[in-house]
């Protein structure tokens, strides 16, 4: 079994660093796409604990919910890149900072 | 090993609301292939499907009825919910015909759209499982940002999808997180057995579940547009097209209400000295933030924006006080809300020109002279939006303060009180450049029979629900 040789602990110290990557990565970054990767980074990482939670307590849920997180994340890939495709096409820029249309 | 999902466990006649408007949406993607320019035969499939589905709604019979091993529920709460959707859906599409036309959206997937958020938002409203609230959360989400960047030539509708979406999808991370965390410590998703688990006072101080409840209310916060995650709403709000920023300040925000209320109150009943100090801190916030920037707003969107953040907090009080009395006026709310917000902006969409032009607070100047209904039905929307009476903003209000007062929750009553003054600051600039100020330009007024068919729900069930509240408050209160 897994948790014999890894313990819980492991794995949701690792997914807690990477959702933290991610927090930092949206939060710093002023690139669209790396933005945008930093989210999936984040996403991946509440699927690393859904996994392990699951194998150590012996339960299938999380599993499911992990199925439905990658398929809500390619759905919301496909969205956000045709999203990224429009704006470039209206203006050729993938920095955040000249997006200031609109601000009081 | 045993199935999942045992068959018998999975009723279908409790789900006949969202495969009957599944259906239609999809009537509508495919029936886009031939109607050429001409979209009224969408217009009038999608508002019959809404129609079906408001009436599907009923079929299930006794209440409450369970449906996909207890993650799908039907009951009071969600049948009044799913009649809020239905009606704010089908006044987003009365109104969108004659901005569409305006403004040259052709696409077909505008209405479809919109049912698929309508199907989202029913999910959202009934499901008492943290998977599909994830699910109702994204696929109306999905949908909006969708309908935001509509306009896919204009730069504002562009930046505004841009930024809903990034920070749309940053949400769902901390919401997943926070779900995740929920379910490593309780071991269920489901909220009933989420809520038995917590029964155990031992279980309640697990920090991996206190951390999980922060998480679920910043992603949940989020969603609803309460400050402080509220950086999106008015830049969103502003930049989207009319009718949809209707719709995403009415719809979709109620079913992120009902899914905050089914999480804390029916999950989490047990902790709710650890949420309440949250979510009151969020809801004192949004009140200030909202208020207060709106005041400084031109742009009359903008400053509807800021102030359905306020009306968030307002919303919030109602689940604080998680009685029964807290859920029917959370109802009773959500559906005055509905009637003034729309009305609002029909009359926003009205005065615009086309390129979302005309949409500053100075344009309205003298506009009493001029158009004296058109203005009058503004001041009531604006008044009931206010909390006056008699109007139903008057009676709502009333009714989430006495709910919070019976829970002993005064302070946050004598706040929300006090923001309610400070709101009628900014509803009362609009009225008074409205019968106070000389008109600059003239008026382009396009009144098409539907936008009047709107304003006029508007107004009637703005005075309605204000004078003989009663039959609504019954219904709420089951």
């Amino acid at each position: 079994m897994l948790e014999d040789s890894v313990p819980l602990s492991h794995y949701l110290m690792l997914s807690a660093t990477l959702f933290v990557i991610g927090i930092v990565g949206v939060l710093i970054r002023r690139n669209v796409i790396v933005v945008f990767m930093s989210i999936e980074i984040m996403l991946n990482a509440v699927n690393i604990s859904l996994i392990a939670f699951d194998n150590y307590m012996n339960l299938s849920n999380g599993q499911i919910f992990s199925f439905m997180v990658i398929c809500v994340a390619a759905a919301e890939v496909s969205v956000g890149l045709a999203i990224i495709i429009a704006v470039h096409r209206n203006k050729p820029t993938v920095n955040l900072d000249e997006f200031n249309l609109l601000k009081w | 090993m045993e199935p999942i999902l045992a068959p018998e466990s999975i009723d279908l006649i409790a789900l006949a609301p969202v495969i009957v408007l599944s259906v239609f949406a999809m009537m509508v993607l495919v029936l886009d292939l031939w109607g050429g320019r001409n979209k009224t035969l969408l217009v009038f499939i999608s508002l019959v499907g809404l129609l079906m589905t408001a009436i599907s709604a009923f079929a299930k019979h006794p209440l409450p009825a369970y449906s996909f091993n207890d993650s799908y529920i039907v009951d009071h709460l969600s049948l009044f919910f799913i009649c809020i959707f239905t009606l704010s859906s089908a006044l987003t599409i009365l109104l969108s015909v004659e901005y569409n036309e305006r403004e040259d959206i052709r696409a077909g997937e505008y209405y479809a759209l919109i049912l698929f958020c309508t199907v989202g938002m029913i999910l959202l409203a009934s499901s008492t499982d943290m998977i599909m609230i994830f699910l109702g959360i994204e696929i109306v989400s999905i949908c909006l940002y969708v309908l935001t960047g509509i306009r896919r030539n204009d730069h504002r509708s562009n930046e505004a999808a841009l930024k809903y979406f990034l920070l749309g999808a940053f949400a769902t991370g901390f919401l997943l997180y926070g779900m995740t965390l929920v379910y490593g410590s309780t071991g269920s998703t489901n909220l009933f057995k989420i809520a038995e688990f917590i029964q155990n006072p031992s279980a309640q101080s697990n920090p991996l579940l206190l951390m999980g409840l922060v998480l679920l209310i910043i992603g949940l916060g989020f969603k609803v547009a309460s400050a402080p995650f509220h950086m999106w709403a008015p830049d969103v709000y502003q930049g989207a097209p009319t009718p949809v920023t209707a719709f995403m300040a009415v719809g979709p925000k109620a079913a992120a209400f009902a899914a905050f209320f089914r999480v804390f109150a029916e999950a989490f009943p047990e902790m709710s000295p650890s949420w309440e100090t949250l979510l009151s801190i969020i809801a004192v916030l949004s009140m200030f933030v909202g208020n207060l920037g709106a005041i400084m707003q031109t742009n009359i969107k903008r400053m509807l924006a800021f102030s359905s953040i306020s009306h968030a907090g307002y919303i919030l009080i109602a689940i604080i006080a998680k009685s029964s009395l807290g859920s029917s006026a959370l109802l009773f709310y959500m559906l005055s809300y509905t009637f003034m917000t729309f009305g609002a902006f029909g009359i926003v969409i009205i005065l615009g020109r086309k390129g979302e032009e005309n949409l500053e607070i100075e344009n309205y100047s003298g506009l009493a002279y001029k158009h004296p209904i058109i203005a009058l039905s503004m001041t009531i929307f604006l008044l009931s939006l206010g909390g006056l009476p008699p109007f139903a903003g008057f009676v709502a209000k009333f009714y989430i303060f006495s709910a919070a007062i019976q829970e002993g929750l005064l302070t946050l009553v004598i706040i929300a009180v006090l923001n309610s003054a400070i709101s009628f600051y900014y509803y009362l600039k609009v009225v008074v450049f409205m019968y106070m100020k000389e008109s600059e330009a003239e008026f382009k007024i396009s009144l098409t029979p539907m936008t009047l068919f709107v304003i006029l729900i508007g107004v009637i069930g703005t005075i309605n629900l204000g004078i003989f509240p009663n039959t609504i408050i019954a219904l709420a209160s089951h």
